[in-house]
């Protein structure tokens, strides 16, 4: 029984994708990478510290043959400036996958989906493959499909908040209407948030915070690469339907 | 010549992006490099001349998801979240 996602002739062995923020080592990273099982990690473009060139990589610490880098453009406000970094990401990378983020507002990092939408239709048009961050809405998410991108990653909720998925009946009219994969990006906080998202359909979950910013960062790692298993598995069983009455589980057959 | 390189004014000798690479001791190919804003492919790397006054960006990976929320802006955010379920509900 094969399920492995492929995008644009790209396969992914694991659904679940982890961000390399905010955790408080390298070797912390490492480990929970490891520990999450996930063969795809996003990292940001930044300057080289051309001062200090002694500063590691964390990236030297990656089995790169086995993980695949998806470079972003967090923290890009701007279409232009969305575009730039993707440029630099395709020439320090080893792909023309972008997870494009273009933002809106600084306190909810809410995506700038006008902005994001001319984006992908440029970088979508200069071969990248791209797979915009975008609001659970799934009017843009079909004008970010029929606009080039690869996949659509809706939020679940707010990048870092935790409040794991808070629109299931968006994502899940999304997943309807989407021929391209459908990756849940930012909101997911605990194991059960990212089984939920797989359970509706989706093909991937992409989680950072709710991981680097556990208490222990490599078990929670470990947590979420089993809540998507499962929650992937559960989806291809197909759930029973939601009743409101009891239906009895033994026979009443046979009763004294 | 001077240059300015990832904001900074900077004095080389180098006359090529390879070398100027060379000397600030980063491999070229974990880097990705801009030259007055255009972004140079890798394979043209080695024969870029560098000229007086040349703005250069030297980028790579880091890690990052998204820029870090502040707690300043969670606390709020929380405070505004249970407020506006206690409102309606």
């Amino acid at each position: 029984m094969s399920d492995t996602l492929v995008i644009r002739g790209v396969e992914f062995r694991s659904r679940l994708w982890v961000g390399t923020g905010k955790y408080r080592s390298f070797d912390e990273t490492v480990k929970a990478i490891e520990a999450s099982g996930a063969d795809v990690v996003t990292v940001a473009v930044r300057r080289v510290n051309i001062t200090d060139r002694k500063s590691e990589n964390f990236l030297d610490y990656l089995d790169l043959s086995r993980i695949k880098v998806l470079p972003n453009t967090a923290g890009c406000y701007t279409v232009e400036d969305a575009l730039r970094y993707s440029r630099l990401a395709r020439e320090a990378g080893v792909s023309d996958m972008v997870k494009l983020e273009v933002i809106g507002d600084e306190k909810t990092l809410f995506p700038d989906t006008a902005g994001l939408l001319a984006a992908t239709e440029t970088l979508a048009k200069e071969g990248f493959i791209v797979l915009p961050y975008t609001n659970d809405d799934p009017v843009m998410a079909k004008r970010l499909e029929n606009a080039g991108a690869a996949a659509v990653m809706p939020l679940g909720a707010p990048i870092g908040s935790g409040l794991g998925i808070r629109n299931p009946y968006n994502i899940k009219i999304i997943l309807e209407a989407a021929t391209v994969p459908i990756v849940v990006d930012a909101g997911v906080g605990t194991a059960s948030d990212a089984a939920i998202a797989m359970e509706l359909g989706c093909d991937a979950v992409l989680i950072n915070t709710a991981i680097a910013g556990a208490k222990d960062p490599i078990a929670m790692a470990e947590a979420m690469k089993h809540a998507v298993v499962a929650g992937r598995l559960a989806y291809r069983a197909g759930r029973i339907p939601k009743k409101l009455y009891a239906t009895a589980s033994s026979p009443i057959e046979g009763m004294l | 010549m001077k240059l300015r390189v990832n904001g900074e004014e900077y004095l080389t000798e180098s006359a090529t992006l390879l070398d100027l690479l060379g000397e600030l001791r980063i491999a070229p190919e974990r880097v990705a490099v801009e030259v007055n804003l255009k972004v140079i492919k890798r394979a043209d790397v080695p024969s870029l001349s560098l000229r007086e006054g040349d703005v250069v960006e030297i980028v790579n990976f880091v890690g990052g998801g998204a820029p870090v929320i502040s707690w300043a802006v969670w606390g709020y955010r929380q405070v505004a979240i249970y407020g506006a379920v206690g409102g309606r509900e």
